[in-house]
């Protein structure tokens, strides 16, 4: 990566003629809910993304407290809480609705929006120097539909879907249970909700595209971005190529489901394992779409907090596109179980073992850059660190699983739940968390509170290890997943298990802690409080940004 | 149409073309699933004879395979339906003749039709059907029994395939759905 900063414009006359125009700030109601600010939509898909990450943390702190013992403890009484007929089966069936609501909030509407729409809208036109994305309004039509998606599978758990209230599908909404198998208009409003946060996704990667393509400033080669603009790059390209798949997959759901259409029958001629073909089309580059912008963020902070530019710039751009390319043709390595030739087995195995490859250059990139830096290890860089040492753990399991024959004994036991916990719950939110640390300065103009910061990186780097790393043994011994109920030979892990949610629990407390507290009596942040490391665009302009940036465009050498 | 758009707009067009072929793609999966299976016998999918692209008659081998017939009803259909014999040991590359019975145990005229496959997966690509009453659907009036033939070969060619050459016995497993309106076949 050039280091541009040494040539951006002297940002004492930016600032100057960006504050004339501070007068045209909208109002309090026009400017957060007609919002085409890339920097005030990024800010309000980062409340709703943690808005959304609380919800479905607290449906994961009841599983594990179900969980936390053999037997049936609290199910029945919670779904009384919603209908107070409720039985035993409609208990059962509201932990179904749990690990469906877990999932898709926590993909669609945690990791996703904050990744995407929250960095990506903040940080993508501030780092190829643009005024603001390519169409300002569509962005705003991206964000409301991901908030209105999130109301409708909020509202799906409070309607008949089968033997209870919600939909219990798993997120993978696989068919039968999902067509036959639930009546009541749940699964309709969950695949509903899917399609509108897909189609806000979709709207968002065209805008992405447009913008990376074509409103970058001069000078501002594509091998000249930073890397987190590569990465959101990248991923704007897989979300438009999978998600559709996913909107055909579902759609065809919904007909089999309100229209008579045999799609995934068999009694008309269809097929179920062709949901699971195209779900898993469009699900494997979706776990790519989560974690690569985290990529792309913790290239930024260890380049920055090493002092150094990234180690193989070239090669960590592409590592990413072979990573994205390679992501379309494994899908059914999540599948290995319904019935493959070996053959089949043995390609999808090899071709997802390839994978490890590209991963295995940016691991080792990432290694390099800090080799010889002169590092410094403030909040966000242990957030890094602590991303790339799970990560690779979540790595070395997924390789494992990677195997047919291994997969036929590990499929849909803990040990997968722990594999891509470590990859996702431990991968993408320390990423997130680490972004968040690195750029909250930038964004609010005030300091984090350092000793808090890394408080809560111990106090959940701990928690979150407790929490999943039992889950390898549970898995080993057998134990499946998606069940709410186990033999007694697996409470004393879970039970472990469950004690790790409570410190992870108090470490994200922490967190919210120091927002609040820096929000209101943080130091004011300089405009590049990272020091000569931080060499990207964003770290020319003020903290915060002022309202419109670069009317006129920097020149990047 | 599109040269003449603004920058942007064209980036933005093409994205959107993209998408819409990634939505066709994902409704074109069905028939092309469809026509993989027949092609590849994937899941265990039959083989249905062409007498057209079949050159000659296949060699009858010494080897016989067992092959054991499965009959089951959907639960909305008021239907008995049994294989006369359970199993039959056939050379491979011979013609047989299995026959099901199907008994209408209702009052009202049903029609019904057979969904298929054979296990292990790997014999769907040389389980040949010549004559099948899975091909149509068959309409049963009240009371009424039918013996219904299927007329099948192995492909002799099982015994070049190193997955299915070792197989022992192929299980031909119908089961018959109701047919009714609403619910035509794809």
């Amino acid at each position: 990566m050039t280091d541009i900063a040494a040539t951006a414009p002297a940002h004492g006359h930016d600032h100057a003629h960006d504050h004339d125009h501070d007068h045209d700030t909208p109002g309090f109601f026009v400017r957060w809910f007609m919002s085409t600010n890339h920097k005030d939509i990024g800010t309000l898909y980062l409340i709703f993304a943690i808005i959304a990450g609380i919800v479905g943390g607290v449906i994961s702190g009841m599983m594990r407290l179900e969980l936390a013992h053999p037997g049936i403890q609290y199910l029945t009484g919670w779904a009384q809480f919603f209908d107070a007929s409720a039985g035993e089966v409609q208990g059962k069936h509201f932990w179904n609705v749990m690990i469906t609501a877990h999932g898709l909030i926590m993909v669609f509407f945690m990791v996703m929006p904050a990744m995407i729409g929250g960095f990506g809208n903040w940080f993508v036109p501030l780092m190829i120097g643009a005024p603001d994305m390519a169409f300002p309004r569509m962005n705003n039509v991206s964000f409301w539909l991901t908030a209105v998606a999130f109301v409708m599978l909020v509202g799906s758990m409070f309607v008949p879907g089968g033997s209870g209230l919600g939909a219990g599908t798993g997120w993978t909404v696989y068919a039968p249970l999902s067509t036959s198998g639930s009546a009541g208009p749940a699964v309709d409003m969950a695949i509903f909700s899917l399609h509108l946060a897909g189609a806000a996704s979709i709207l968002g990667a065209i805008n992405f595209i447009t913008t990376i393509f074509n409103m970058r400033a001069p000078g501002m080669t594509l091998h000249k971005m930073p890397l987190f603009v590569w990465s959101v790059l990248v991923t704007a390209f897989l979300l438009l190529l999978a998600l559709p798949v996913l909107a055909a997959a579902i759609t065809m759901l919904l007909t089999d489901r309100n229209f008579g259409t045999t799609f995934y029958d068999a009694t008309g001629g269809g097929d179920p394992v062709l949901y699971q073909h195209l779900f898993w089309f469009f699900g494997h580059p979706e776990v790519y779409i989560m974690i690569l912008p985290g990529f792309g963020i913790v290239s930024q902070i260890i380049s920055t907090f090493s002092r150094k530019p990234v180690f193989g710039y070239l090669g960590m751009a592409y590592a990413m596109v072979a990573i994205g390319v390679v992501g379309f043709i494994v899908w059914a390595h999540h599948m290995f179980t319904v019935g493959m030739s070996v053959n089949l087995k043995m390609y999808f195995t090899a071709a997802t073992m390839v994978i490890a490859v590209p991963t295995g250059i940016k691991i080792f990139s990432w290694i390099a850059t800090m080799w010889g830096g002169s590092m410094s290890f403030k909040t966000p860089m242990v957030w890094a660190l602590g991303f790339i040492f799970m990560f690779t753990v979540g790595g070395v399991t997924g390789v494992v699983l990677a195997n047919g024959g291994v997969d036929t004994n590990l499929h849909d036991t803990y040990y997968v739940v722990a594999h891509f916990h470590y990859v996702l719950s431990l991968g993408a939110v320390f990423s997130l968390f680490a972004g968040f640390y690195y750029w909250f300065p930038k964004m609010s103009g005030r300091m984090y509170n350092e000793a808090l910061g890394q408080l809560h990186f111990w106090i959940f780097f701990i928690g979150v290890n407790v929490l999943f790393f039992p889950q390898h043994f549970l898995g080993q011994q057998g134990m499946p997943r998606r069940y709410p109920d186990y033999a007694e030979a697996y409470a004393y892990w879970h039970l472990i298990s469950s004690y790790g949610y409570v410190i992870m629990a108090v470490g994200v407390l922490i967190f919210f802690v120091n927002i609040l507290w820096s929000l209101v009596a943080g130091k004011k942040a300089a405009d590049n409080p990272w020091g000569e490391g931080a060499t990207t665009l964003e770290w020319t302009l003020s903290s915060p940004p002022p309202f419109h940036q670069f009317n006129e465009l920097p020149r990047i050498a | 149409m599109i040269a003449r758009l603004s920058p942007n707009a064209k980036t933005a067009s093409l994205a959107a073309l993209l998408a819409l072929a990634m939505v066709g793609l994902g409704f074109a999966a069905v028939p092309l699933y469809d026509l993989f299976c027949r092609v590849t016998g994937f899941g265990g999918t039959t083989q249905r004879f062409d007498p057209v692209a079949a050159a000659a008659t296949p060699q009858v081998l010494a080897q016989t395979i067992s092959v054991r017939f499965d009959a089951n009803v959907s639960p909305k259909l008021p239907w008995k339906f049994y294989p006369e014999h359970p199993t039959d040991t056939v050379s491979i590359g011979a013609r047989d003749m299995a026959i099901f019975i199907a008994e209408n145990q209702s009052g009202q005229p049903v029609s019904g039709t057979a969904s298929f496959n054979v296990t292990p997966d790997a014999a769907g690509k040389y389980f040949t059907k010549i004559q099948c009453f899975c091909f149509t659907e068959q309409r049963l009036e009240p009371g009424q029994q039918v013996r219904m033939p299927v007329l099948f070969f192995v492909d002799p060619k099982i015994m070049d395939d190193p997955d299915a050459r070792d197989i022992q016995e192929i299980t031909l497993s119908y089961t018959f759905h109701p047919v009714d309106g609403a619910k035509k076949a794809s």
